[in-house]
């Protein structure tokens, strides 16, 4: 028997990471280096310790190159080993900092849905909202994040909520306007059938509109949790304080590589299981017709 | 906490020496706490608090001794006691301060050697000695600094020495009155050119070069535009001079956005350290002494809690006391360096702080003085930064040097308070103005002006 398509895929991906793997290794293979010249006189042997390198035999690691396997490997025990420690505002451990993005990204994602799905509703139903609003929201939609910071800054004049209002901005639009097209798609011979039976507006718009527009809005929902988390790690290299986005500003600063690729990996990681529980979610309430 | 000593980004962290302590940082700030306890030290750093303070009032020693003869040693004290801030440092140098007003403090600073007092007062408890709980708050660059000032979520920070006179000025931000208290550091800034211009040492070569620095509003700017004009070039036309904050600089400088930095330690040595950059001169050389840091908090903040600001003062003083010290500097590296604070290799700091340093083109230089912390914020240094401000456009119209410098730089406050309770104060041209050299040349604070026009390349 033929193995079903998902192990052969999984297979594959395998494959591709092991070879990825085998790059990496070979590519950072030739970084060790080459042994000092035997005879150096006094100050260049000072000098040589001052920039770090080796003077004898003993092999000193490189410096801010790209990591080899095992040193990424070293790297990413030590941070697992110990998540949540904390010392102190400006060190703390990986898996507190992801809490704390993780709390903002919460925050802002939610205010945005409060307003949008509401929002989202009005303007699907009356199409004059929908003409009168388009040009603001095609204005404001594409405003990168970084945009917002300052304005945010001065006005709200509190780092951590202009961090949480830049997450609401940009992770508001996907969810306004998908709750909108689903909204305004609804079918015409449903809400025909909801008004001959003479439906209350109320029971309408939660009993017939809503469950016939959920697939579109839950779209609209899972592209905003990806914008959000996107957004989050530009905002807090500038904001600062703490979050992934902070450890990744720190740790470019001392140009440390493995754990710039450590971050990196989290983002991804977690990123990809917020989307998961969207595709979840979104399983579960699509229909056929 | 383990530590994998083959990894060059961390400090060393193995179990100290004594066996009592979790890191060698630990260790380090140990004993220098312990010397920060010893009599000596506690004598020593009164004085130099007092002396500080009497300086301020009598920048000139004859002055200081007519004064001191004319009204005796009480009445000269009580004076001094009863004016706010510098004064009460004499209160406070001998142990009695009132209440503190607030407790709870954010204290900014940008992860630089220049910060060196008032962050090694954090791990050394010299803020807890003054009743103080202090949190101090790594800052992702210097707009973020200015913004959470104007915020008010940072009490007090790190600043550059020119944004107070800039934030007060309303020049890149809302008028909001700010002081600065202390000078964190002098000297201590170098040029850094990439390895690639190793043959390129005359600035009149620069042409096209393009350069960062940490803030439109720093001595880094200025000290650039100086060194450049004088070369002949035009720092508007001929070369770019571009804001990126002082973390990003080595990063920026390897990937060749870059030719070159006049930025701070520990970055200049950190590209040497890279093997991306070269020392090219130190800023010493163009004005040994010249200030670049400030300690400082808005003019709010010191009239509600001037209890608060003077423990906050002494403990940074003291902490500046210490670094002063040649001897204390290599177990401030150790202090420094780790993940909380700096996040750079020992050896980088150590380098910086002690003055012996590897300068990227294979010589290892001895120069002890490459960075200090001297305290003093003289009005003269306010009025030069004012002059390049004016120099360069950032400031249009005529300017009312001293006055700016002496609402900013806490040092005339004094003065004025006991002119006000009709003590004798002989006017006095160099008082609070002392003059000093820039590449050469002599700069007199009182024609502030007259500078500005004798330069070729200006904006004016």
């Amino acid at each position: 028997m033929k193995p079903s398509l998902a192990f052969r895929a999984g297979l594959l991906s395998l494959l591709l990471l092991v070879c990825l793997l085998g790059l990496w290794h070979l590519a950072t293979l030739g970084g060790t280096q080459a042994a000092a010249p035997a005879a150096m006189t006094a100050e260049q042997i000072e000098y040589a310790k001052l920039m770090g390198k080796p003077i004898d035999a003993t092999p000193v690691a490189a410096k801010s190159g790209f990591p080899t396997l095992a040193q990424m490997g070293r790297t990413v025990v030590h941070h697992l080993s110990e998540p949540f420690y904390d010392r102190g505002p400006n060190d703390k451990g990986i898996g507190l900092q992801l809490a704390y993005s993780l709390g903002r990204v919460g925050l802002g994602y939610l205010l945005a849905a409060l307003v949008a799905i509401p929002l989202g509703f009005v303007i699907g139903m009356s199409p004059l909202i929908y003409r009168a609003l388009d040009p603001f929201i095609q204005v404001l939609k594409p405003i990168s994040p970084l945009a917002w910071m300052p304005l945010a800054l001065y006005t709200i004049k509190d780092s951590a909520a202009s961090g949480i209002f830049v997450i609401f901005i940009c992770s508001l639009w996907p969810m306004l306007i998908n709750t909108a097209f689903g909204v305004a798609g609804v079918r015409r011979e449903w809400l025909n059938v909801a008004r001959t039976l003479e439906v209350s507006p109320l029971r309408r718009a939660f009993e017939v509109i809503l469950p016939a527009a959920a697939p579109t809005i839950l779209t609209g929902m899972r592209i905003s949790m990806g914008i959000a988390w996107l957004v989050i790690v530009a905002a807090e290299m500038l904001v600062g304080g703490t979050g992934i986005g902070y450890f990744v500003w720190n740790e470019w600063n001392n140009l440390s590589l493995p754990n710039v690729i450590f971050a990196i990996l989290v983002i991804g990681l977690v990123g990809m299981a917020l989307d998961l529980l969207f595709a979840r979610a979104q399983k579960a309430i699509t229909y056929v017709d | 906490m383990t530590h994998d000593p083959y990894d060059a980004d961390r400090p060393l962290l193995m179990r100290c020496s004594c066996g009592q302590h979790a890191s060698a940082a630990d260790h380090a700030a140990a004993e220098l706490r312990a010397r920060s306890e010893s009599a000596d030290f506690e004598a020593e750093s009164a004085s130099f608090i007092e002396a500080t303070l009497v300086k301020a009032l009598f920048p000139q020693d004859a002055l200081r001794r007519r004064f001191l003869r004319a009204v005796g040693r009480n009445t000269a004290m009580a004076a001094i006691g009863s004016v706010l801030p510098l004064a009460s440092l004499q209160a406070m140098a001998q142990g009695t301060t009132g209440a503190l007003e607030k407790k709870d403090l954010k204290i900014g600073f940008i992860p630089i050697t220049c910060a060196t007092p008032l962050i090694m007062a954090h791990p050394l408890g010299f803020y807890a000695k003054q009743g103080l709980n202090v949190e101090v708050v790594k800052t992702a660059g210097w707009a973020l600094i200015r913004d959470k000032m104007l915020n008010k979520e940072y009490d007090a920070t790190h600043f550059l020495s020119p944004m107070p006179l800039a934030i007060s000025l309303g020049l890149g931000a809302p008028a909001t009155a700010m002081n600065v208290a202390t000078i964190q550091n002098t000297n201590g800034q170098a040029i850094t050119l990439s390895v690639k211009h190793k043959d390129k040492r005359d600035p009149a070569s620069w042409k096209g070069f393009k350069f960062a620095v940490p803030f439109e509003y720093s001595m880094h700017n200025f000290l650039l535009r100086y060194y450049v004009a004088e070369a002949g070039l035009d720092p508007d036309r001929d070369i770019q001079i571009r804001v990126v904050p002082p973390p990003e600089m080595v990063a920026n400088l390897r990937a060749g956005n870059i030719d070159g930095f006049l930025g701070p330690d520990p970055f200049n040595q950190r590209a040497v350290y890279e093997e991306v950059g070269f020392i090219h001169l130190l800023t010493k050389e163009l004005w040994d002494g010249h200030p670049c840091c400030a300690f400082g908090t808005s003019s709010e903040f010191i009239q509600k809690n001037p209890n608060t600001f003077i423990a906050l003062y002494r403990a940074v003083l003291t902490a500046a006391a210490m670094a002063r010290q040649a001897k204390n500097r290599e177990l401030i590296a150790k202090v420094i360096a780790p993940q909380a604070y700096l996040n750079q290799p020992e050896t980088v700091i150590a380098q910086v702080l002690t003055g012996k340093f590897a300068d990227g083109l294979g010589n290892v230089k001895v120069v002890p003085d490459r960075a200090d912390f001297d305290p003093m914020p003289w009005q003269s240094m306010a009025v030069w930064m004012l002059s390049q401000m004016k120099r360069w456009g950032y400031l249009k119209g005529d300017v009312n040097y001293k006055q700016i410098a002496e609402k900013v730089f806490l040092l005339t406050d004094a003065r004025k308070q006991m002119k006000a309770l009709d003590m004798a104060v002989p006017e006095d041209k160099t008082g609070g103005y002392a003059k000093f050299k820039v590449m050469g040349k002599e700069f007199d604070p009182a024609k502030a002006d007259a500078y500005v026009s004798s330069f070729a390349i200006k904006r004016t």
